[in-house]
């Protein structure tokens, strides 16, 4: 039996002003299934992290108290299991079978014990292959149900999950989905689950509980109460509140369509990529048009060659075999022998983690970087910078480091940039990816602009909804070609 | 690609000896390969090295690539003792101001170029035919090395490859934002040390996610390990150490002390 208790808890990280949690009591008896929302930034993960009993006392200042039977959090942690967003980080071992014993060898359970328990956690994921099986070898999906086939095998009775599906293709995530439902079905397991896209994991839940930013739960019942009642102002702080309580987000009518694009922009014919010591090749004859005024999607699983053919689209990874031509080019060479501030006034690539496109220590330089580099006078600079701050809402945020911004701030930051030199052609890796609902919004108003003045717009991405709001043309990609 | 997996055919007997048998093996034939300075010596025992390669299991082709460094350190250790060698005697061969070498500088620096290669090769075969999971459960069940370090080491290990593909990555990011450095060799400097920064902030996050991943799976507990595959010497890893310590006295007994 497992009681989940928090007393007007309250945590501040050490060194920051603001508490990331702020004064939540929250009861959560044996066997519930509660569904934690807030809009980012309301302390979702750090609530979890309290409940794992993994804020160390000396790593920041609490109020109140995170109880599991009624004894500290940070007493209990053999009864608690936790699963992170990110497969990569919480993987330990190199062989699959080896990774879920981590758990037991650390809780000293006999080695006869062991493989036994293995091989019963493994099952209830559904993980079919071997238990030598490289942890490499394994795609996301798979990754995240053997991470958490490795937090099970300890056999938790509090199970807590932060966002498990939100690093996976729709394909991962709906096995992980499936590998948590069989887990929960005949068990008695009290869990609480945090994930952005409430309408897949509303079979998994009773109870649906809502965290004010400010401080203290907005809203805490069934999930049709709670939806009936704040369905709409879920929605307007970014959660995807699901259907039938909120409508689908979808084309705004009054956008055009897409159809009148223009002239042949960007061209690659026949391209293919082979990485050095890869098995097979990652992409394989594609070709690709861009249009002047045209959005294409480039869809697939992962794995499929969609990423390498952005990075050759976007002139920033050379194609093994075939060619790529741009009009207006600085030279007949191909963009990827281009100078690169040549090429960032052509052709703005943004890359999934925007992170990795932040080389200043402030907002306003990072936008600078690019049209000093290329030459622009100093006032015409700052004039481009003022532009790009006020057009994407961050003129707030001048002063502030690139990567201390949220993760709808940093996203936006990433597209500024690759439109601060002002290219015609732009690449897009995944920009919905993991974003709330709100900024959703923003960003598919701000492409569809740009589409309509006239940019050709590739866009790599899983969304559907994205897909169908935007894109004039589909690209499936599958084993690095196109079908 | 850094790849931290065993690069021999995992059918191969000697994959699965213990690791420490066989780094203790190798570490006998490299005590032996540093008992004399005689050509002789290194050159029996590199092509008994080579005569025992196919026992490995590790292919041709694989091990080349793996010992090019190597090769490139035995080449140059030869290179610097003739060229650069004083005092030789014998014939002289070439006399060039600072540059004098005789038929003696060449036997040292042969001598020693083989001894590098002899000495250094058997650990990197040890090396090559282990898994570092087995390697770290050696370590930690046999020499007692504290489970917090070896397996703390064994998952930074395995974040490697990630990092060689996250360098790339910030490395294109870099261009796409019309950052580049040309032939300017300052400007390199400064991109690479740019792209490092970068590529540490990232390292340290996810390092930090791992160990809280870690610890939330009871690494931290305190409560006394267990382990999941009991590690010790087995009949084969005894037999292995004897054989290479008869093998190792045999070459050292017709080699050295016959001359």
């Amino acid at each position: 039996m497992s009681t989940l208790e928090l007393r007007g808890f309250s945590w501040r990280h050490a060194g920051r002003a603001a508490h990331a949690v702020r004064d939540v009591t929250l009861r959560v008896e044996h066997g519930e299934r509660v569904l934690l929302l807030g809009a980012s930034g309301a302390g979702k993960s750090t609530l979890l992290a309290a409940c794992a009993g993994l804020l160390a006392a000396d790593s920041g200042e609490q109020d109140g108290e995170v109880l599991i039977d009624g004894a500290d959090a940070r007493t209990r942690r053999d009864r608690v299991g936790i699963l992170f967003q990110d497969p990569e980080t919480q993987l330990v071992m190199a062989r699959s079978g080896d990774d879920v014993a981590f758990g037991l060898e650390n809780r000293g359970v006999p080695t006869a014990d062991i493989w036994p328990m293995v091989d019963k956690a493994l099952s209830s994921v559904g993980f079919d292959y071997p238990l030598d099986h490289s942890t490499h070898a394994l795609s996301g999906g798979e990754q995240q149900r053997l991470a958490l086939a490795g937090v099970l095998a300890a056999e938790p009775e509090v199970l807590l999950l932060d966002e498990p599906t939100a690093n996976l293709d729709p394909l991962g995530a709906a096995a992980v989905r499936d590998g948590l439902s069989r887990v929960l079905e005949g068990r008695d397991t009290t869990l609480i689950l945090v994930e952005h896209r409430v309408g897949e994991v509303l079979p998994l839940v009773d109870r649906v509980v809502v965290l004010e930013p400010g401080g203290g739960i907005r809203a805490d019942g069934t999930p049709q109460r709670v939806f009936a009642e704040h369905g709409a102002s879920l929605a307007a702080q970014g959660v995807w509140v699901p259907e039938p309580w909120s409508s689908p987000p979808g084309p705004d009518p009054a956008r055009p369509d897409g159809s009148s694009s223009g002239d042949t922009r960007l061209r690659a014919e026949k391209v293919g990529v082979r990485y050095p010591d890869a098995p097979r090749a990652a992409l394989t004859d594609v070709d690709v048009e861009l249009r002047d005024g045209g959005l294409l999607a480039v869809t697939g699983a992962n794995g499929s060659g969609k990423s390498s053919l952005a990075l050759v689209l976007g002139g920033l990874l050379a194609p093994t075999t075939g060619r790529v031509g741009v009009e207006g080019g600085p030279s007949a060479r191909p963009p990827h022998r281009w100078r690169a501030p040549a090429l960032a006034r052509r052709i703005g690539s943004v890359f999934q983690d925007p992170e990795h496109q932040f080389v200043t220590s402030q907002v306003a330089e990072e936008l600078a970087l690019g049209p000093r580099a290329a030459g622009m006078s100093e006032t015409d600079v700052e004039a481009r910078v003022a532009d790009l701050l006020e057009h994407l809402r961050l003129s707030h945020l001048a002063r502030a480091n690139p990567f201390t911004l949220s993760g709808g701030e940093a996203r936006r930051l990433s597209v500024a940039t690759a439109l601060s030199c002002a290219p015609r052609i732009l690449v897009l890796d995944e920009p919905t990816f993991g974003q709330d609902r709100r900024t959703w919004g923003e960003l598919v108003d701000l492409i569809a602009g740009l589409r309509d003045s006239g940019h050709a717009i590739a866009v790599v991405t899983h969304d559907t909804d994205f897909t169908d709001a935007l894109a004039d043309r589909t690209l499936v990609m599958e084993g690095g070609r196109t079908c | 690609m850094l790849t931290p997996a065993a690069v021999a055919a995992p059918s191969a007997i000697i994959v699965r000896a213990n690791p420490l048998a066989k780094l203790a093996a190798a570490s006998l034939i490299a005590g032996l390969a540093l008992s004399s300075t005689d050509w002789a010596l290194g050159l029996t025992l590199l092509v008994i090295e080579a005569a025992l390669l196919p026992l490995t299991g590790v292919r041709v082709g694989r091990f080349l690539w793996r010992i090019r460094y190597l090769a490139f350190a035995a080449f140059t250790v030869g290179v610097v003792n003739t060229v650069f060698a004083t005092g030789g005697g014998g014939t002289v061969w070439f006399d060039a101001g600072p540059l004098h070498v005789t038929s003696s500088d060449v036997d040292n620096g042969l001598a020693l170029a083989l001894r590098v290669g002899a000495m250094a090769i058997p650990g990197v075969l040890a090396l090559a035919t282990t898994d570092p999971t087995d390697l770290a459960d050696a370590l930690i069940q046999q020499l007692r090395v504290s489970p917090r370090f070896a397996i703390g080491a064994l998952a930074a290990f395995r974040m490697l490859p990630l990092l060689a593909g996250e360098w790339r990555l910030i490395a294109m990011a870099r261009r796409a934002r019309g950052v580049d450095a040309g032939w300017n060799p300052v400007r390199r400097l400064r991109l690479f040390a740019s792209t490092m920064f970068a590529l540490l902030v990232g390292a340290i996050r996810r390092a930090t996610r791992l160990a809280t991943a870690m610890d939330a799976r009871g690494f931290d507990s305190g409560v006394p390990r267990t382990h999941a595959r009991i590690r010790r010497m087995r009949g084969g890893d005894w037999v292995l150490l004897a054989a290479t310590a008869v093998a190792c006295l045999a070459v050292y007994v017709a080699v050295v002390v016959s001359r």
